[in-house]
């Protein structure tokens, strides 16, 4: 007789999994704002910041971009308290994911601002808008109509990517799970209600960010 | 207790790195051949076949690595397969990798032009000689970047089996820091490794890219 499923331990147990995934959504909620912010930042820094500026972006980008997260995540959470940052899991995992998650945006924005023909900022400084204005009401709205599918595909890579936030004791689903796992001794039953939670989650995050995208940058979003 | 020099843990770190090459290259391999049967089914003309792959694709794009692989690692026991963190590692990036990779060859094929099936089709071509002399050459030399690309994501990828137990270049850096109490050090280094391993590929598929878009 071989192994036989057993899911009896669900009834008790949604109540954990249900808070590991408001956890993991918590921390893509903050990283999609904060990452972004700091791609649009970058990428224009990239483009018109002095020349130092745009060599350390570039930098920051190839590092980030070359080494896995789960080392950034052990860099950041263990290796800065030795030069005195001491940061929480919480926020090392946030801070971990939004540097991860710019260092993909800020190119994928970067090219979103290149495909804005250079005429409406031209236009637009002809009107007499200051170069800001130009900057925030003009460029970047058609830039990220352009790129919001991509950025929609590196947002939930991101989130699928949190679940290794647990190794640091970041009580997301995954770190749920494990708990779980531990106390029923059923494995494989509870890695896999939580890996279709995941999958549930990220089909809702993709839907959710389209239907989002396509009220808040007008039609034509896909 | 040990004491380890910088270069004890130098060495010890590039004879780990070893595992993190080997394991990437099994998982390319093995991502490759699973990749082309899967490719088979995603562009074949039964439209079950076709769902069938799409699901696939969309279950191991719409997961975490991580829960892949501890469900290889626990689930592969039960049905009598006795496992070590190798070889759940070595199928869980096996089947990750495959699940890509159809999906970056789909790309090329869907890219190509109706008329390149057409022209075989009228030489006499029957469906396997279409795919194999016509349109796979073309389908795989127009994604050479985005394989490579993925080949990148692939060795960062290879960190996470650190966490059912392989033990590669993390793993072993997790044990040297809790010997030495050097995680600037330790996790610094693993990531100049990690970053030497990924760059030059990074450029690669980047002039690859180049390339297609100049000609």
């Amino acid at each position: 007789m071989g192994y036989s499923l057993d899911f009896g331990w669900l009834a008790d147990a949604t109540g954990a999994i249900a808070r590991g995934a408001a956890t993991t959504i918590l921390l893509i909620a903050v990283t999609t704002l904060a990452g972004t912010f700091l791609s649009i930042l970058g990428a224009a820094g990239r483009r018109n910041g002095p020349l130092l500026l745009k060599r350390a972006i570039g930098v920051y980008v190839e590092i980030i971009r070359n080494t896995p997260f789960l080392v950034q995540l052990f860099f950041i959470f263990f290796g800065l308290p030795s030069i005195g940052v001491r940061l929480d899991p919480v926020l090392a995992a946030m801070l971990a994911m939004t540097l991860n998650m710019a260092a993909y945006t800020i190119e994928i924005v970067g090219a979103g601002l290149d495909a804005v023909p250079r005429g409406q900022t031209e236009a637009a400084l002809a009107l007499g808008l200051r170069p800001r204005q130009v900057f925030v009401k003009i460029v970047l709205p058609q830039a990220l109509k352009v790129i919001f599918p991509a950025l929609t595909s590196q947002i939930i890579i991101m989130m699928l990517e949190s679940a290794v936030v647990s190794q640091i004791a970041v009580r997301e689903l995954t770190y749920e799970a494990d708990m779980l796992q531990a106390r029923t001794f059923r494995a494989f039953e509870t890695y896999f209600v939580v890996t279709m939670v995941y999958l549930v989650l990220s089909m809702g995050l993709r839907r959710l960010l389209v239907s989002g995208g396509r009220r808040a940058l007008g039609a034509g979003v896909s | 207790m040990i004491e380890f020099t910088f270069w004890d843990i130098v060495r010890n770190l590039l004879f780990a790195a070893r595992w993190t090459v080997l394991l990437s290259l099994a998982a390319f391999v093995g991502g490759g051949v699973v990749g082309m049967v899967v490719l088979f089914f995603r562009i074949a003309g039964n439209k079950w076949a076709r769902r069938l792959a799409s699901g696939y694709i969309a279950l191991f794009q719409g997961t975490p690595l991580l829960m892949q692989l501890f469900l290889m690692f626990f689930g592969l026991p039960m049905l009598g397969l006795r496992i070590e963190p190798w070889t759940a590692a070595a199928l869980g990036l096996t089947f990750f990798a495959s699940a890509y990779l159809a999906e970056i060859w789909r790309g090329g094929v869907d890219a190509l032009p109706r008329g390149q099936w057409d022209a075989g089709a009228s030489l006499g071509l029957h469906y396997l000689q279409e795919l194999r002399l016509i349109i796979l050459p073309q389908a795989f030399s127009i994604t050479r970047a985005p394989t490579v690309g993925f080949l990148v994501q692939l060795i960062k990828s290879t960190a996470l089996t650190s966490i059912i137990g392989f033990e590669e270049l993390v793993r072993t850096s997790n044990a040297i820091n809790n010997a030495t109490f050097e995680p600037f050090t330790v996790y610094g280094l693993v990531a100049l490794i990690f970053f030497v391993m990924c760059f030059p590929l990074t450029q690669y598929a980047r002039s690859l890219e180049r390339r297609a878009t100049t000609n």
